[in-house]
């Protein structure tokens, strides 16, 4: 089955969108949305401090990441900014510095667009075997941190006074997400795995009564995206990348419908009841 | 001693919030600070708390202490399905019988399957207490507790505040604006604006020259008026029991300790 590009496209997607579905939860419980590409700019300034000092792109990406990743928790700490201004400012600026980097190297030529996009379609076995690897290992640290991960997500002073060491926690949270990024950079592409954070997780929202409900729903929204994409891209020849992009994207117009889900809502139609009249007259 | 503050101080946007605040809490204590608007309240807490590291002077907390927050405001994202049963469990791992027994004495069980989006001001503020209260802690504090509760509420909570100290020997730091709840049940009063202006039993701090500065003669007298049903009781004829303790007849403890006759004097007041 493996020796089939397509069947090794779907398990890799799976494999994604299994380690997606929860992170991307606490990336929107914590309002964070554009750390994914703040962090996929800080790869590129990976990939060129790694052409420069010619070491392995991944290990360099993962490391830049975590810097950036440090420098967020630093800057929200100490900065009278919000997160998304950080996060814009911090995202434009390694950007930057990674294509004047860039420059410099007049001898080396970078396919970004390939960084970009990735593609699904050609991962290899060992590409398999670190998707799921890395992804146990991942999914295994965040169910460790689950519970004072989430306490402070809630609220940090709180989770801070309980005794949860908030943190601790975050750190190894953003060292999570800068691991699966630079992992899944170079397999899947920037705009896949910033997507598969953020579209499954934010669909989940409508289906789930309780945090660990929402995560589970996202990972199942996840890897319908990618089963519906991939076989789309198949059918009507589109790239696999964006095809599950707009699965996902298909996925969540779904769940914003309104379709009466419970059937609480039906009690709109009782009647407003009516006091006896003791008005004195 | 659970927490103690030695002349600690916090430094923010060029200036001292709060500076030289000494204060202790004992295992069994109710301790309340009162105070004007920005006078540093919940950062005291803050600090007792450890949320906030003193920029000057030491805070000190019994080793692995089991502490309770109820802060002044919460705000929930949007985006987070959160039960109240789940809220409850946020830092704690508590059974269904803790969490039960935690809604019924908040008078929240009805709430138990909503989600904490849905709620009012009032139900979410009862929660966070269910919360506060769900695992015997040592340590609680709860930072304007009654906002937003109504008045059978707030009876209900100060009853339950005595309930669990009594109980539980629980150290409870309370912020607090009504000042009558402050006469009635607190061991110590530390009187805030930005230092720690007077402190000790209510008594004495109602008397001192530095309240009477900060809140005005009217809430002064105010409490010197709770202080008065508080501290002695009158016989029939109108002479004065002068002590409690001395008390042979009707001797009924739920008297002695403050209970409902302080609310009935609260209400007398308003």
């Amino acid at each position: 089955m493996l020796d089939d590009f397509f069947s090794r496209a779907l398990i890799g997607g799976f494999g994604v969108a299994i380690v997606a579905g929860p992170l991307g939860c606490f990336i929107i419980w914590r309002r964070l949305a554009y750390f994914g590409d703040t962090l996929s700019h800080s790869a590129l300034l990976g990939v060129a401090i790694a052409l420069l000092l010619e070491l392995n792109i991944t290990l360099s990406v993962f490391i830049v990441s975590v810097v950036v990743s440090m420098m967020l928790v630093l800057l929200q700490k100490r900065a009278s900014l919000s997160s998304d201004a950080l996060l814009g400012l911090l995202a434009h600026s390694v950007l930057a510095i990674g294509l004047v980097v860039l420059a410099f190297m007049t001898w080396v030529r970078v396919d970004l667009m390939g960084f970009l996009f990735g593609d699904i379609l050609s991962i290899t076995a060992f590409d398999l075997a670190l998707i799921w690897g890395g992804g146990a290992v991942v999914l295994a640290f965040l169910a460790k941190i689950w519970k004072p991960l989430f306490a402070a997500t809630v609220s940090y002073d709180l989770a801070t006074a309980e005794g949860s060491r908030p943190d601790q926690v975050n750190l190894l949270f953003m060292v999570l997400m800068a691991a699966v990024i630079a992992v899944s950079m170079k397999i899947v592409g920037v705009l896949l795995i910033t997507a598969l954070l953020i579209i499954p997780a934010a669909a989940a929202r409508r289906f789930a009564r309780s945090p660990e409900q929402m995560a589970f729903v996202a990972v199942i929204i996840g890897i319908l995206s990618v089963f519906i994409g991939l076989n789309g891209s198949l059918g009507f020849d589109t790239p696999a990348g964006p095809s599950i992009v707009v699965a996902a994207l298909a996925c969540f117009v779904l769940s914003v419908i309104p379709i009466n889900l419970s059937r609480k809502r039906n009690g709109r139609n009782q009647e407003i009841p009516k006091h006896n009249d003791n008005r004195v007259s | 001693m659970l927490v103690s503050l030695e002349n600690a101080g916090i430094f923010r946007s060029e200036k001292w919030i709060v500076r030289g605040v000494s204060m202790t809490v004992d295992a069994g204590e109710i301790v309340t600070l009162i105070g004007p608007n920005g006078s540093g309240k919940s950062t005291t807490a803050k600090l007792a708390l450890g949320v906030l590291s003193a920029d000057e002077g030491v805070a000190k907390r019994k080793h692995r202490l089991h502490a309770k927050y109820v802060p002044q405001k919460l705000t929930l994202n949007n985006n987070l399905p959160l039960p109240v049963t789940r809220f409850l469990r946020l830092t704690d791992t508590a059974d269904k019988a803790q969490i039960d027994a935690a809604l019924r004495v908040t008078d929240t069980e009805h709430l138990a399957d909503a989600q904490m989006s849905n709620l009012s001001g009032g139900e979410f503020q009862r929660v966070m207490l269910a919360r506060a209260i769900l695992s015997s802690p040592e340590f609680l504090v709860l930072d304007e507790p009654v906002q937003g509760i109504d008045y059978n509420g707030e009876i209900m909570l100060y009853k339950l505040i005595e309930n669990i100290r009594n109980s539980l020997n629980c150290g409870i730091l309370l912020i607090s604006h009504d000042l009558h709840m402050v006469m009635s049940k607190t061991d110590r009063v530390i009187c805030l604006n930005g230092h720690v202006c007077c402190s000790g039993t209510p008594a004495k701090v109602a008397s001192s020259e530095e309240f009477k500065l900060l809140f005005g003669e009217r809430a002064a007298s105010g409490l010197a008026l709770y202080e008065h049903h508080h501290d002695h009781e009158h016989l029939p004829d109108g002479s004065i029991k002068v002590s409690e303790r001395d008390q042979t007849q009707n001797n009924d403890p739920s008297k002695s300790l403050v209970s409902n006759d302080v609310y009935k004097a609260n209400l007398d007041v308003r």
